[in-house]
């Protein structure tokens, strides 16, 4: 059973120095904007998102989660052509939840995090696409298969990508 | 009250969050009717993101190129050598292509019509994308600095992909037309009908509103419309891959678009798009009516003369120019000359076809070669529309043709009549039916070398 229910004293809590803080979503924000230009199928996968969801859970900390995926969100927004807030509002929800998860769940090891991925990244494309066909009246559709499978693919690159971000971890 | 608060401190802080960002969508959404402009918040992520994207395209590009121009030459003859060739024959297809333009041109002078052509384009570099399958745009590396606004359309050799959306100082935010929130007014090649493509949430592009009675073949070409006021017309968009009944009576095309969205590096901003009267200086005294006669099919003429007016050259096996009248014709060919355009007792070369390996064959049946291999746009071959038979060597059409007295209709003298490439200029172009394309429309004809 790679998640196990941990009492609050058993969880381990980390921080980030100021620059991992701030470079770590930036280096992601500009890996998203750039690579798919070069290998267009690198578009599949959430690189913001996953800095949200690995730092929400590394944090344990459900305002700093929220407010790191608000921030993340709407710098990604920016990026796009579509209303601020659309990616706010959905990583802001990301955030919140995988913080709050963390807080009562050990999610350190690799099955934990392919598996809160694949949730959280769900979640991520329900809240943009609900917010988005009902507050600002897009007309995207979703193909649920498609997104099922880019979850998929999200979730194995977290794996990797995870393991890599824990070396900025320290501990408090 | 502050209890409650601090008791469920951060549903709190997630609802006061939610509720921001929720807010500043309901204002974006009333305000996107209105000229919008650029949130601050774009530009600083832009001007914090593109430098670094700028930076890494130069420095691949100037890797790149160290490689390709200093180090890795090979097949570099070999493809010097099919350039040439290449060169060589898009300067004999150019020479029939300002014939039509000119003819075009003269046309549309006489009826009025208003010529749009693209005056100026910026190139730019592609330097980023939104990096969001739900908003397909990229990052272009010019912005207002380099005269580039809003609306402009972005295009690459191979045909359009988008439109400027955003302008900052020194790059500009481009909607691909494979975006759900694109729109582009396209019109397909041959059966003229017109719709709006747009993006699908797959990435694909779709023509839409086209009547589900209408009959659209696979492999057809879709060209921009003019009638979105961005794009000119006539900038080819896609072809049509796949057609389906779709909703609302309407059919479901898809389209592939003729530049891959997918791997953009340069393009070019359209920034002047000019429309203008065609001139008429070089009109001449043709009439209109004249020019388009000479565009229509025409009665053959009784067969049986044919025999008689048939000039030693013809029986030789030699093509005849200029002695179509009283002749057979096949069916299909317009033997009327393009008089308007001729000069008198001098006619060009007919329509040139491109191709070192075609020959002309007269009506007579025997093929006439002269030595292999075109040298240059003054060597012409001449293709009749009668039959198009391919042999392996090419004939060589001498450059000025006189056509004997008896047997040439005279033209009106037209100062006008274009000769761009020195002798060979072909025109003297035969009255050509519109369903034959124009390499196969010159008829056999009487000539006479100079």
């Amino acid at each position: 059973m790679p998640i196990t229910y941990t009492s609050q004293e058993q969880v381990e809590v980390y921080r980030f120095s100021a620059p991992a803080a701030i470079l770590i979503p930036l280096v992601a924000l500009f890996l998203q904007a750039f690579v798919p230009l070069r290998f267009p199928f690198f578009a599949i996968f959430d690189l913001p998102l996953l800095v949200t969801i690995f730092f929400a859970v590394v944090r344990r900390s459900p305002v700093t989660g929220l407010l790191t995926g608000s921030v993340i969100g709407l710098l990604q927004d920016s990026l796009t052509h579509n209303p601020i807030g659309l990616y706010g509002i959905a990583k802001t929800v990301v955030g919140y939840g995988a913080s709050s998860l963390g807080v009562r769940l050990d999610v350190e090891n690799a099955g934990a995090r392919l598996l809160l991925t694949l949730f959280f990244y769900m979640v991520h494309e329900i809240v943009y696409f609900t917010v988005g066909r009902g507050l600002v009246g897009l007309t995207a559709h979703p193909s649920w298969t498609y997104e099922l499978g880019a979850a998929f693919a999200n979730a194995v690159l977290a794996v990797l990508l995870f393991a890599a971000l824990d070396k900025f971890k320290q501990r408090t | 009250m502050e209890n409650l608060i601090s008791r469920y401190r951060n549903v709190t802080v997630l609802v006061a969050i939610l509720f921001a960002q929720v807010l500043g969508l309901a204002v974006q959404v009333k305000r996107s009717g209105e000229n919008e402009s650029t949130r601050l918040i774009r530009v600083w992520v832009v001007n914090a993101i593109t430098p670094f994207e700028k930076g890494l395209v130069g420095l691949q590009n100037g890797a790149g190129n160290l490689w390709r121009n200093y180090f890795y030459l090979r097949g570099v003859r070999q493809e010097n050598h099919q350039l040439r060739q290449e060169i060589e024959h898009l300067r004999l297809e150019q020479v029939r292509l300002n014939e039509d333009a000119e003819q075009a041109r003269r046309l549309q002078a006489l009826l009025g019509f208003k010529e749009q052509f693209i005056s100026q384009t910026v190139p730019a570099q592609v330097i980023g994308s939104s990096g969001s399958e739900q908003s397909r745009s990229i990052y272009i590396d010019k912005g207002s600095h380099d005269g580039i606004k809003q609306d402009m359309a972005v295009i690459t050799a191979d045909g359009v992909i988008g439109k400027v959306l955003r302008v900052f100082v020194t790059t500009s935010q481009v909607l691909l037309i494979d975006d759900q929130t694109s729109g582009v007014g396209a019109i397909l090649e041959k059966s003229r009908l017109q719709g709006v493509l747009r993006g699908t949430p797959a990435g694909e592009i779709v023509l839409e509103k086209v009547a589900a009675d209408e009959t659209i073949q696979p492999g057809e070409k879709v060209l921009t419309s003019g009638g979105d006021q961005v794009f000119p017309k006539g900038l080819p968009v896609g072809t049509v891959t796949k057609v389906s009944t779709g909703a609302d009576l309407f059919l479901n095309v898809r389209v592939k678009p003729a530049a891959n969205l997918s791997k953009l590096e340069e393009v070019l901003v359209i920034t002047k798009n000019e429309e203008r009267m065609p001139s008429v200086a070089g009109m001449g005294s043709s009439r209109g009516v004249d020019i388009l006669a000479q565009r229509l099919p025409s009665v053959p003429e009784k067969t049986a003369e044919a025999p008689k007016k048939q000039s030693p050259a013809s029986a030789a096996g030699i093509p005849q120019l200029g002695t179509n009248k009283g002749k057979a014709q096949p069916t299909g060919i317009n033997p009327k000359p393009m008089e308007s355009t001729a000069t008198p007792g001098v006619v060009h070369a007919p329509t040139i076809i491109a191709g070192p390996r075609d020959v002309t064959k007269p009506a007579s049946g025997n093929p006439t070669v002269k030595s292999p291999g075109i040298k240059s746009a003054d060597t012409a071959i001449i293709k009749p529309a009668t039959q198009q038979k391919t042999v392996p060597l090419p004939m060589k059409v001498s450059e000025k043709i006189t056509k004997p007295a008896a047997s040439t209709p005279k033209p009106p003298p037209n100062p006008s009549a274009p000769n761009q490439s020195g002798a060979s200029q072909p025109t003297n172009q035969p009255a050509t039916q519109p369903a034959v394309p124009p390499q196969d429309q010159t008829a056999p004809q009487e000539n006479k070398p100079q």
